[in-house]
């Protein structure tokens, strides 16, 4: 273990390192932050060179024998070409490849597909396009909802081509942008499937394409290869009539009645697209409730609003364990429904189209990340250590090697594969971190938005239970909100899970509108250790829905410090920095 | 959908960080308890459960939601008042039992789980038992305060005409029945079997389009016994076709050759009402009133977003100021007159699906034009969707049920019970009058027709009361004030 002054310098740097803006735009404009992070790198240096000296010595063999132990891990000569080499050009390859020039690393990306990866091209961004025009459309055909603000409309069409259109020029923009900010700071690009020679070395290539492709060496690697969509046994993906969120963000076709498998995030928001165009929709869901990762009392409020009022119906406890394609608008899409206890197939459904949500899998084959002397896990994820290190099979971390984002499956979003980056970068700097996934934030964009950090209440209960210390739960309503009011959009509501004895915030929960954008105060309350008392004396604008908030924590109640013996401050949590 | 009772409260509990439990009833016997159809207002005699949010075997904890039940106005949560399990549930969502008779059995510890699960199985005896011992602890009558119930007395509207026939639904060959999210969500708001028409849509599938054609007239027969139906769900409906016709002759043989059609909670609600306002002794008084100014009025404020309803309600309000007893009512025991501080207009309006309920516009007396228009557009579409609260159905006053937008002349209103007047409007329309002056001219005129409780109105005072509220519609400016 560190020494906590140690350990609060290197939380008080991982932070001005996580402080620093991804975006190069953003960073031109805080000059504060980039100095900071820059006096950082120059006082680090040194350090990161002495650290690796062994490995840079020509023909040296590395004194360490956990290093030696790794067959094919060669420990190579000093010259390589880059600093960090990062497969994948996902959100979490880019956000590892920001952080890494600046902290002055020469750093390259391979890519084989698009820059950009699932989020950008297939995931998180088109589908925002989806659903914000879907929202407008709902909103506006809400007649009773705009009459009550004294508005009123004609009759509201859509052109679903437009719609659709607006959601591709936004990937295509964003993945410009992505490019651009790389190749701006001097990020090299290179285009093609990469492939370990050993752990610092990497091939890459197309197949079928002489003219493509190359091999690079890099001191440290980083392995940010993504996610594909799963696909169970027994469907068949046709791309018209069955098809998985890919084909559904192209938007080719608005069937009548489309059948989505799983409701978790990717199901609940196409539900909210198709019924905003005018699909009716039956969620397929294995466990015996639908949203089965939400808090209940979440998903109870959720289920009031995002789904009773909507045509949409569930079948739960039931696997889809065999889809027959059909033809749009001559034979339906058949849907074999087995009970997922007794296995006995139930029922058989048709519709006009089926949406296959059911999770992601890592994009993981092909890597021969063997050569390195790691394995895949059963479902293709790569292990890792809690620094984002590559797990050899041996159970060691192979040298120099990481891996982020969904490729890991620790916490398969967008944004926790940045942060993971960032952290894989530090470490790799020599400044041992250790991303806090408990403050990692999740949305999901629905009409209203629901977004939560940390725990559900039950789970936070059941570890209580365990801990032995009492949960303090306090809630708040939109409708006591004054701008939600003026919205018109009461329906919501915000809940904050936390120990009674120290204040320690387990978890939030906020569904209302944009509480995708509400859930960061929380998120970040979290990431610094506050506590909720601390969070009672920030001073939020009136009147605005951050105040939802606001009354949530001041509500919260926290036990009187203990008698003077047994008195402790507030649980160091080794949240940002890992010992070392 | 409509959760907007418990959803208030809801709001006010969780700002004390608790929550505010709904009226409901829990008797305690043994250590497995059953849980009581609650009262979930004084006029409500039975309701029906909507869904369970909790299944049989889960963990309960005090204050938990566990069922959302419909009542003859609005679907409320009910909560538990203790920790347990769900034992057995009685009554599945969609049924429908009596006030006071059980509808699940919770057991204390999982260790009586076994007990209350067999108590629910065992269920014939329980449920027979129920009735003879639920009434005499709590489910007695509603309270005695003056709980008006207006519900109102207006004939709803004839259903359109029947369309034309159905272009061409066909019953699948297989007797399965495949319906889309939107027409079983419509097929159980409208009492429509599913089982019993057929469909449209690709291999016959049942769409939104066919329930509703269904319901219009030209489906097919619905079955008899909802509660029965509701016993086979969809998979059991793959055995044959020949099976599941068995039972429907039998069930319809009562009706001779016409078909019946059980009531809603509403519609149940709607006729008990209208039964127990038969010993009232009532007396009518109509009266003549012309309307140009009014009309005219009316057709200035419409861009502001002014309704008729709420107009005419601002007059009668304004009007009533001045007749306390007009807006009074007789005590249940007949042995005094209540005067009521508020004059709160209830208006009937006839619900899509058959229903009847009196929206109340509150202290229509004091709140201006605008505000009343737009409490009532919000009251009228809450009401559709069945979010109204009780005090904003049951607290009227006195009660308005206009059918002048269809042409009617005049006609009568049932007084509803607890209240002292009802007025029926009927349309205006030019008349040749002779004018004061010995002209003859054109005037648009309407007829009032008021139905009081001759027991605390008489004749005169409901005259009186004519002549006021003529003056105010006939010199209609001061009502924008």
């Amino acid at each position: 273990m560190v020494s906590m002054t140690t350990n609060a310098g290197f939380r008080a740097q991982a932070r001005a390192a996580m402080a620093a803006p991804r975006s190069a735009a953003v960073r031109r404009s805080s000059p504060s932050l980039v100095g900071a992070s820059e006096s950082a790198l120059t006082t680090n240096r040194k350090s990161l060179y002495n650290r690796n000296a062994t490995c840079r010595m020509i023909g040296h063999v590395d004194p360490r024998p956990e290093l030696r132990s790794h067959g094919p891990v060669s420990c190579r000569a000093a010259s390589y070409d880059y600093d960090v080499c990062i497969i994948g050009c996902g959100v979490g390859g880019h956000g590892a490849a920001l952080h890494a020039v600046q902290q002055g690393l020469k750093t390259c990306i391979i890519e084989g597909h698009d820059i950009g990866g699932t989020c950008v091209n297939r995931g998180c961004v088109p589908s925002k396009a989806l659903l914000a025009a879907s929202g407008r459309i709902r909103e506006m055909q809400n007649e009773m909802h705009l009459k009550a603000m004294g508005i009123q409309v004609g009759s509201v069409s859509f052109d679903r081509q437009g719609v659709a259109d607006h959601a591709s020029q936004l990937a295509s923009n964003i993945q410009g942008n992505l490019k651009n900010s790389l190749v701006a700071i001097g990020v090299d690009i290179h285009v093609g499937m990469a492939k370990f020679v050993d752990n610092h070395t990497i091939a890459y290539g197309l197949p079928g394409r002489v003219d493509v492709g190359g091999q690079v060496t890099a001191k440290d690697v980083i392995i940010a290869t993504g996610s594909v969509p799963f696909v169970p046994p027994g469907i068949k993906i046709d791309g018209k009539t069955v098809f998985t969120s890919d084909h559904a963000l192209k938007l080719e076709w608005i069937p009548e009645w489309v059948a989505i498998i799983g409701s978790g995030y990717i199901g609940l928001e196409f539900s909210d697209v198709y019924t905003a165009l005018g699909s009716e929709v039956t969620f397929i869901e294995a466990v015996d409730k639908i949203m089965p990762g939400f808090d209940n009392e979440i998903a109870r409020l959720a289920q009031r609003t995002l789904i009773t009022p909507r045509n949409i119906d569930s079948r739960t406890g039931v696997l889809a364990t065999n889809v027959k394609q059909g033809v749009p608008g001559v034979k339906p899409v058949e849907i074999e429904l087995t009970d997922f206890n007794t296995k006995e197939v139930v029922d058989v459904m048709e519709v006009d189209a089926c949406l296959v949500a059911t999770g992601r899998v890592p994009f993981t084959q092909g890597l021969s990340i063997d050569k390195i002397g790691a394995e895949t896990d059963r479902r293709g994820f790569v292990p890792v250590t809690d620094k984002m290190e590559v797990l050899g099979k041996d159970g060691k971390p192979v040298p120099h090697v990481y891996c982020i984002g969904d490729a890991n499956g620790k916490y398969m979003l967008a944004h926790a594969a940045s942060a993971q980056g960032i952290s894989a970068i530090e470490n790799i700097k020599g400044r041992p971190h250790v991303l806090n996934h408990n403050s990692v934030p999740a949305a999901c964009f629905t009409h209203p938005e629901v977004s939560f950090v940390g725990l559900t209440e039950e789970q936070a209960r059941e570890k209580a239970e365990e801990e032995k210390f009492e949960v303090g739960v306090v809630k708040t309503s939109f409708k006591a909100n004054s701008k939600a009011l003026a919205e018109l959009e009461g329906d919501g509501m915000a809940k904050a899970i936390f120990r009674k004895d120290t204040g320690e915030i387990l978890g939030v929960w906020i569904i209302g509108l944009h509480a995708a954008d509400l859930i960061h105060e929380a998120s970040n309350a979290v990431a610094t250790n506050q506590t909720i008392q601390d969070l009672k004396f920030n001073v939020h604008a009136h009147p605005t829905l951050s105040e939802v908030l606001d009354e949530l924590f001041k509500h919260a109640e926290v036990d009187p410090p203990k008698q003077e013996g047994a008195k402790k401050s507030p649980p160091a949590k080794s949240a940002a920095a890992a010992p070392a | 959908m409509s959760f907007v009772a418990t959803r208030a409260a809801k709001a006010v509990g969780l700002v004390g960080g608790q929550r505010r439990s709904v009226s409901k009833r829990v008797v305690t016997r043994a250590k497995v308890r059953e849980l009581f159809m609650p009262a979930l207002s004084s006029t409500m005699t039975e309701g029906k459960i909507v869904s369970w949010l909790k299944g049989s075997g889960e963990k309960i904890s005090k204050g938990e939601s566990i069922v959302v039940v419909e009542s003859d106005k609005a679907d409320m949560d009910v909560e538990t008042f203790y920790d347990g399990y769900i034992g057995s549930i009685v009554v599945p969502d969609g049924g429908t039992a009596a006030v006071g008779e059980p509808i699940a059995y919770i057991a204390e510890t999982e260790a009586e789980l076994e007990e209350a699960k067999s108590k629910g199985a065992g269920g014939a005896p329980a449920a027979a038992a129920a009735p003879a011992a639920a009434p005499e602890p709590e489910a007695a009558p509603a309270p005695a305060a003056p709980a008006p119930a207006p519900e109102a007395a207006a004939p709803a509207a004839p259903p359109p005409p029947a369309a034309a026939p159905a272009p061409a639904p066909v019953k699948r060959a297989d007797g399965r029945v495949i319906a889309t999210p939107y027409a079983k969500k419509l097929a159980k708001e409208l009492g429509v079997d599913l089982s019993a028409i057929g469909g449209s849509g690709p291999n016959g599938r049942i769409t939104a389009s066919d329930v509703e054609m269904a319901k219009s007239g030209n489906g097919a027969p619905a079955a008899a016994a909802p509660a029965a139906a509701a016993a086979a769900p969809a998979p059991a409906a793959a055995s044959s076709a020949p099976a599941k016709s068995a039972p429907k002759p039998a069930a319809a043989a009562p009706a001779g050759d016409g078909e019946i059609q059980p009531f809603s909670s509403m519609q149940s609600a709607v006729a008990k009402n209208m039964e127990a306002s038969l010993p009232i002794p009532v007396s009518r008084v109509a009266y003549t009133i012309t309307t140009d100014k009014f009309d005219a009025l009316y057709k200035r404020l419409k861009p502001k977003g002014v309704t008729m309803t709420a107009l005419l309600s601002k007059a009668v309000a304004v009007a009533l100021t001045k007749h306390p007893i007009m807006y009074a009512a007789c005590t249940p025991a007949g042995d005094g007159i209540i005067y009521n501080e508020h004059i709160n207009i209830a208006v009937a309006v006839a619900m899509p699906d058959g229903g009847l309920i009196t929206p109340v516009l509150q202290d229509a007396d004091k709140t201006d034009i605008y505000q009343l228009s737009r409490n009532w557009g919000d009251l009228v579409s809450r009401a559709r969707s069945k979010q109204l609260a009780p005090d904003e159905y049951s607290t009227g006053t006195f009660t308005i049920s206009n059918l002048g937008m269809y042409g009617v002349d005049k006609f009568d209103a049932i007084l509803p019970v607890g209240t002292g007047t009802i007025m029926a409007v009927g349309g205006s329309k030019p008349t040749v009058v002779a004018t004061a002056e010995g002209m003859i001219g054109v005037e648009k005129q309407m007829t009032i027709n008021l139905t009081t409780d001759h027991r605390i109105i008489y004749g005169a005072d409901a005259a009186e009361f004519c002549q006021t509220l003529k003056a105010v519609i006939e010199n209609p400016d001061d009502l924008t004030m």
